[in-house]
């Protein structure tokens, strides 16, 4: 339904030389800049906004700000369509297209309004109690028709177009909010010296000082300190940027929004900041909110906050009505009528108290304001629209006209974020609302926000707040801003009576979550007293406002129920973020392929551009497979391992994890880190080791080699490199600080790679001239370091494939053209490289447990190494790897599995059962890793089974149901190759 | 955002630093072959709501093992020195 | 005994206007009762009613600290599964899923149990193996799972990320569809009413200060609202489990760390399945009211104070934009944070303690929603029988002293801790 345009002629903060065209529901219509969504509809007359979550009510605008309840839109289309925005946050700037929610055909009509019908079933809670029958099960029958009535806007399934951006802040003093307060304290913080911040989520700086008049003292303050501020180089205002959260540290978590600025991705630009902002003090002047009045069909649209009705007629240029009734307890609203009535609005103050201040009396009759002392309203009248009120004054009843109606139940202070901290609000029975409870030694509220509420206090407040959040003889000495020019609004009020059920209309609480009085009284009924079940069984201050304007009605209708004070009824705990948060904006940059970083080897370029296929491996990106063996993975590693066991082949290991051990007691070292002795291991020789946790599971394995006496090179796997290395460091720093050793990693400074196959000595021989690798210089195990072309190169002859094999270590800068000249060098023997999928077939042909069979479950005997595990000496996790369970006959233990039959393959993650018992249940053990073995001619796997290798030779039944498959097995040394060793040692 | 003093590198964010549980126990003595005294420090806690010293390592800064104090009912932080230094100590 | 809830009570109170009855008994601590648990939250309170209704012991209090279904139960991310692969954990979360699909009814409240599937995803071809085993496990146990491979997941989800860009690519996964959410609340609240019309007492705001002994012995508690003797006495009260149990001299291996939840506005249907990433610990489904409801990683420290960092909420959302791109534009409503228990190997202990007639439910880690009810049973069972129920035997307090930790996701120990 659409009214009569709305604009005054004259006047606000909009620029009436910048129209603005915006779009809602594919019609056109026109604001100016400075407008909100919200001021640029209701000046086209446009006042039915929003359909209630569960009664489809019409609903309006009740406020201008971020605590809007009703008018909710969804923005944008494609992939930037933005559900559940309140117009009252959207600042109008062209392009902008925007509709309206929850009304199933149209908002104006909507057939879903006959929910309002059956709303005596409905209320509170009503859906614990049915929707339970016929059967078990039967929720699944009724749930998809809730979830569809459910919900406000629609998401998009569309990638997000636009860009956000994530940054940090330090600064000295944070001030949140540019209202009196928070103006007054950046100002003293900033001629202080401070390094300030001053953040607010309006577009504007002024806060409450923007619904005054532009010609206004206040105004002119606003303007001046505004003024000020931007001269001082070491405070920061930013605008659009609302503090949504107060976290450990002096932390606030703050986000910029910038769709009015109309980023553009394609230039970098974002559509939202978040800060992570680092403060030595807080300032929280945050203002406060109007409470609304709860009475019969306080929802109709046209019913709106008093300060918002002046918000809209001062800052906006928009007359919400030309016949207004202020319904009111406290000074301030009395203000908000007079400034309606300034604009030309007849107006009537219904006050509830039944004597005021005599100046505001005065004020009221040379404004020509009607006044009605002692009354307070019963219901509304109207649909679509407000059309009056019915007002009890004393024992009469009056029926006032009017298009407007104005409620204002004093003001709730804003302390969202002093409670994010964990400190409790109080209650302040003065001015009948809750109030920061305490604060942490660097954090202080001020203003409105501390619940100083009376004239220009809140100035005075901010800037002693300012002054003392910087400290000193400095910050003390700077002067007090002049205050503004005109009146000074006392603030008085007297408390709402706790409301009655209307003999008329519902009355509601939580607007948007259509929660009424007579919700409370139901929940109260059924014993769900607590704040917190009200809120959970009503749903009350769970919508997308979080009940800014409702939560503090419903604890005072709660404590009358139950006979107690407010504050021995409490609060319910307040939750960042303090206003909705675009979790685009929280992930920043970390999406797509930056959403975890990339590590790369040095080699990453050559593999890409020779054919290459990646696979991610944790945070690597490694080479699975090469082109020239194939398209697909199952296919080329096949043709790979044929390489390494024929020929010779060569593979990136760069990503192992390389630890550089040094110092005079590093054999003493690792001989404690590793269960195996390693005091007597021979400079030039390497050992292969295990690593305990204190738990005795395998906390990794991999080959320390000894280049000088006091000197060590430590390989790791992959997956655990950096988690070694802190254990290491661990050990070193906490538990035995006496030894004399360094470590460093250097997984990065060296590229490593594998030659590997009967041929890597004649390939090295080839690529290395003048190195002597025989085998009597550098047996199996053996390492040296070398130079080669001027090149430091460490050569550690072990083998993962089983086939003689070379590691070959250079400075990673060097990697791919020692890589490059190998393959060269070598190329008439066939060399070629091997992925990542053939190093892991290779290795569980030669039995090595690697990947799923190190899953920090197994222990060292698991892994059939018990034998490994030194009787001479202590090392970490020997006395936990006694305990009687661990050393249990039945563990699950690694064993080799060929396969039995012809055509079938076995597969990892299958369930082993003894040939002949029923399949059921959890039996044996599972399959680790599996491959074809080129050289069995059959699917081999490694696996854990019940009671291990004594079960050597049986035959079991690997189970994956999850194809419908059981394949027949048998259970042998997981050494499938070369059990002796011989080609090791050739 | 718990903030961390690390003694080397000044005030960090937590995110800096790996965590490792209570630092007020005592770890056996290299070579302690009773599995009890071993089973109580590896897996017993006090995890007291309030002061709480515990291992925190700088993984991207110095890199060194620090035990800081910390209260556990509010992450107010108390100090920090290096574990090395107080185990000497 | 109170009136049951249906639609015809229903329309019979909206005709008469007729008040409804309170949902449980508002109860003052008697001098002592057989049986005393310590915490009204989901499972002690589902302890209580499997006390009453399964072993007739009527003569129970449940004393809360705060208001029923304060904790855990009501800050969680509501989900309910059995895909566990560990042997005895398996047959104990597939006990407790059963009792979910019969809830609302057993209990007579309505609590919304929505069996809309679980799907787990693998980012590898090994990790596709890892829930491979799990899915095998549980069919070989009589529990449904499916295998899906990459195609299978784009037609279940066909709003996942399955572009170039995507960092860690989907190779498939696997489906429960028993599995789903529960409205987490109502769980509390049923078994309070279902508890209290049996004859449990239910002490709201009466906080336990510490134990009444006889030499090795627990015979009572003491409470803000005076001495309360119990023949038995049970401790369930997750995140604070170390210190109740420290009044008792005990020493626990359980750390309390933070674990976040979050929610977005609501919004119309969009994710109709519960999802699990595979990349990292995230999952997330939507409530019946349209928030998207997910949860990621603990913060990695002890603390006890019910709010998080602000680095890990930048973490779990960009785990949610990386698995479903279109969340990038939704708004996030809320976040919190809940006080849990954790244990060296990631799994629960529910049995007795070595002091006589005290036991104990604690140490649940991730995964305490989706065990309340055999929990409750199983902890009952424990408590009158005076010896651990068969499902939970493998749950045991000395399990670490013996060597058989419980490590059904192979984090290995404390690993979570960072």
């Amino acid at each position: 339904m659409s009214r009569a345009p709305s604009r005054l002629p004259a006047g606000g903060r909009i620029d009436r030389n910048q129209p603005v065209t915006f779009t809602l529901e594919g019609r056109q219509y026109s604001g100016y800049a400075g407008d909100t969504l919200a001021s640029a509809l209701l000046a086209n007359g446009i006042s039915l906004v929003a359909r209630s979550f569960k009664y489809h009510r019409p609903r309006g605008f009740i406020a201008a700000g971020v605590e809007e309840p009703n008018g909710l839109f969804t923005l944008g289309t494609g992939g930037r369509t933005t559900p559940n925005v309140p117009g009252t946050t959207i600042e109008l700037h062209a392009g902008l297209v925007a509709a309206r929610q929850n009304g199933f055909p149209s908002i104006e009509f909507d057939l879903m309004a006959v929910n309002q019908w059956f709303a005596p079933v409905l209320g509170a809670g009503f859906y614990y109690k049915t929707f339970m029958g016929p059967r078990r099960g039967s929720w699944m029958f009724y749930e998809p028709f809730i979830r569809r009535a459910a919900g406000l806007g629609a998401g998009t399934y569309e990638r997000d177009p636009d860009r956000y951006e994530t940054a940090h802040a330090y600064t000295d003093v944070l001030v949140v909010g540019a209202g009196p307060a928070g103006l007054a304290a950046a100002r003293a913080a900033g001629l202080a010296g401070a390094r300030v911040l001053l953040v607010e989520q309006d577009f504007l700086a002024g806060g409450s000082l923007l619904s005054a008049p532009v010609d206004s003292g206040e105004a002119e303050w606003c303007a001046q300190v505004v003024a000020e501020l931007a001269r001082m180089p070491n405070v920061q205002v930013r605008l659009r940027t609302t503090a949504f959260g107060l976290y450990d540290g002096n932390t606030v978590g703050l986000v910029e929004r910038r769709d009015a600025l109309r980023p553009d991705p394609e230039r970098g630009e974002a559509r939202e900041v978040l800060t992570t902002a680092r403060a030595g003090s807080i300032v929280l002047a945050t203002g406060a909110y109007e409470r609304p009045l709860v009475f019969g069909d306080n929802d109709r649209p046209g019913i709106v906050l008093a300060g918002a009705a002046e918000t809209y007629a001062n800052r906006y240029g928009v007359l919400l009505g030309r016949q207004a009734v202020v319904l009111t307890n406290n000074d301030r609203a009395w203000t908000s009528a007079l400034a309606l009535a300034a604009q030309g609005s007849a107006v009537t103050v219904v006050e509830q108290r039944q004597t005021v201040d005599a100046s505001l009396l005065a004020s009221a009759e040379a404004a020509k304001v009607a006044v009605m002392l002692g009354g307070r309203a019963k219901y509304a009248l109207g649909g679509k629209h407000v059309e009056g009120v019915v007002v009890a004054a004393g024992s009469r009843e009056v029926r006032l006209h009017c298009d407007l109606l104005c409620m204002s139940g004093g003001f709730a202070p804003v302390v969202h974020l002093s409670s994010h901290t964990g400190i409790k609000p109080l209650y302040r029975a003065d001015i009948d609302a809750f109030v920061p409870g305490g604060h942490a030694a660097t954090h202080a509220s001020a203003g409105a926000a501390n619940g100083t509420l009376d004239g220009w206090a809140a100035i005075i407040e901010g800037h002693d707040a300012g002054v003392r959040a910087v400290g000193g003889d400095a910050a003390a000495a700077v002067s007090s801003p002049a205050l503004p020019a005109g009146p000074v609004h006392r603030y008085a009020l007297q408390p709402v009576p706790v409301p009655e059920l209307p003999p008329r209309g519902k009355a509601f609480i939580d607007f948007q979550g259509d929660v009424g009085l007579k919700d409370v009284h139901v929940a109260h009924q059924e014993g769900y007293v607590s704040v917190e079940h009200l809120k959970r069984y009503t749903t009350l201050g769970m919508g997308t406002d979080q009940g800014k304007t409702s939560n503090i009605n419903a604890i005072g209708v709660m404590a009358n129920l139950r006979s107690l004070s407010v504050p021995a009824t409490g609060t319910t705990t307040f939750r960042p973020p303090f206003s909705p948060l675009t979790v685009g904006a929280l992930a920043g940059r970390a999406v797509g392929h930056h959403f975890r970083p990339i590590r790369r080897s040095p080699l990453h370029d050559w593999h890409v551009a020779n054919g290459a296929t990646l696979i991610e491996a944790g945070p690597w990106l490694r080479a699975w497979f090469y082109s020239w063996a194939g398209s697909t993975a199952a296919s080329a590693y096949i043709e790979e391992m044929k390489l390494v066991r024929c020929g010779v082949g060569i593979a990136d290991v760069s990503s192992l994890g390389k630890i550089d051990v040094q110092g005079p007691d590093a054999a003493e070292f690792l001989n404690r880190v590793y269960v195996n002795g390693f005091a007597k291991l021979p400079v030039g020789k390497a050992r292969y080791g295990v690593m305990l946790n204190d738990d005795a599971t395998v906390l990794d394995d991999g080959t320390t080699a000894r280049f000088g006496e006091t000197r060590y090179f430590m390989t790791t796997t992959t997956a655990q490199a950096a988690e070694v290395m802190s254990h290491l460091e661990f050990l070193l720093q906490t538990a035995w600080p006496e030894l004399n050793v360094a470590v460093t990693s250097l997984t990065d400074q060296w590229a490593g790679m594998s030659v590997a196959g009967p041929k890597a000595r004649e390939a090295l021989a080839l690529a290395l001239p003048g190195i002597d690798l025989a085998d009597g210089t550098l047996p199996h195990m053996g390492v040296r370091e070398v130079e080669f072309e001027g090149v430091p190169l460490r050569i550690l002859r072990l083998s993962f494939s089983g086939e003689l094999a070379y590691e070959l270590y250079v400075p990673a800068d060097y990697g791919i053209a020692l890589w490059e000249h190998v393959l060269k060098a070598a190329e008439p023997l066939g060399i070629r490289p091997y992925g990542l999928e053939a190093l892991a077939s290779l290795r569980i042909e030669k039995g090595h447990a690697a990947g799923l069979e190190l899953d920090h479950r197994t222990t060292l005997d698991d892994l059939g190494l018990g034998k490994m595990a030194s009787r001479e000496k202590a090392f970490v996790g020997r006395e936990l790897r006694l305990r009687p369970e661990l050393q249990a006959p039945e563990r699950w233990s690694l064993v080799g599995i060929e396969c039995l039959e012809d055509g079938a393959r076995l597969r990892g993650g299958a369930i082993l059962f003894a040939a002949g018992e029923p399949v059921k249940g959890h039996g044996r053990g599972y399959i680790t890793s599996v491959t074809w073995s080129i050289e069995l001619g059959k699917y081999i796997a490694l696996g854990l089974y019940d009671g291990g290798l004594r079960h050597e030779g049986e035959e079991i039944v690997c189970a994956f149901p999850l194809k419908g498959e059981q394949v027949r097995a048998r259970i042998v040394s997981p050494i499938f190759i070369d059990a002796k060793g011989e080609r090791l040692h050739v | 955002m718990l903030r961390i003093p690390c003694p080397h590198c000044g005030e960090r964010d937590y995110t800096e630093f790996r965590y490792a549980g209570d630092a007020s126990k005592v770890r056996p003595k290299h070579g302690t072959d009773d599995v009890k005294t071993w089973h109580d420090f590896v897996f017993l806690f006090d995890n007291p709501k309030g002061p709480h010293r515990e291992y925190w390592q700088h993984v991207l800064g110095c890199r060194q093992w620090l035990v800081l104090e910390r209260n556990t009912a509010t992450n107010e932080v108390m100090g920090a020195v290096l574990a090395r230094t107080r185990e000497a100590s | 005994m109170t009136e049951r809830y249906s639609a015809l009570a229903l329309a019979r109170h909206a005709l008469t206007g007729a008040p409804w009855e309170r949902a449980w008994r508002a109860a003052e601590p008697r001098k002592s009762y057989d049986v005393v648990i310590i915490g009204g939250g989901g499972h002690g309170l589902a302890t209580a009613y499997y006390l009453a209704k399964n072993h007739g012991i009527t003569n129970v209090a449940v004393i809360e600290k705060s208001y029923i279904g304060s904790g855990n139960v009501g800050r969680n991310t509501t989900l309910i599964r059995s895909n566990y692969q560990m042997p005895g954990n398996t047959q104990f979360f597939e006990h407790s899923l059963q009792l979910w699909e019969g809830l609302s009814h057993e209990l007579n409240y309505n609590a919304m149990v929505s069996q809309r599937g679980q799907i787990v995803l693998a980012h590898s071809p090994s990790q596709l193996d890892v829930v491979a085993r799990k899915g095998n496990t549980m069919l070989l146990n009589g529990i449904d799972s499916e295998l899906l491979d990459r195609g299978d997941v784009m037609r279940l989800l066909p709003y996942l990320d399955y572009s170039k860009d995507c960092r860690f690519p989907i190779y498939g996964g696997i489906i429960q569809r028993r599995a789903g959410t529960v409205r987490h609340d109502a769980v509390a609240w049923g078994y309070a009413r279902a508890a209290s019309n049996l004859g449990v007492d239910i002490i709201e705001n009466c906080e336990v200060t510490g134990f009444v002994r006889d030499g090795e012995r627990i015979t009572g508690v003491e409470t803000t609202k005076g001495r309360v003797l119990a023949g038995r006495t049970g401790i369930a009260v997750a995140g604070h489990t170390s210190a109740v149990a420290a009044m008792a001299g005990l020493r626990l291996p359980v750390e309390s760390h933070i674990l976040q939840a979050f929610v977005t506005e609501p919004i119309k249907p969009f994710v109709h399945h519960v999802i699990s990433f595979g990349a990292e610990l995230f999952y997330i489904s939507q409530s019946d009211k349209g928030g998207l409801v997910f949860g990621g990683h603990i913060d990695g420290f002890n603390t006890y104070t019910q709010r998080g960092q602000l680095p890990k909420i930048q973490t779990v959302a960009e785990c949610a934009v990386a698995l479903i791109p279109g969340i990038s534009r939704l708004r996030l409503l809320r976040h919190w944070g809940g006080i849990q228990d954790m244990t060296p190997d990631g799994s629960p202990f529910i049995g007795r303690t070595p002091l006589r007639d005290l036991y104990l439910n604690g140490g649940w880690c991730y995964q305490g929603f989706k065990a309340t009810p055999a929990s409750g049973w199983c902890f009952a069972h424990t408590i009158a029988h005076e010896d651990e129920h068969p499902l939970v035997r493998h749950m045991r307090l000395d399990r670490f002293e013996r060597g058989n930790g419980l490590d059904e996701y192979g984090l290995g120990l404390w690993t979570y801790r960072q």
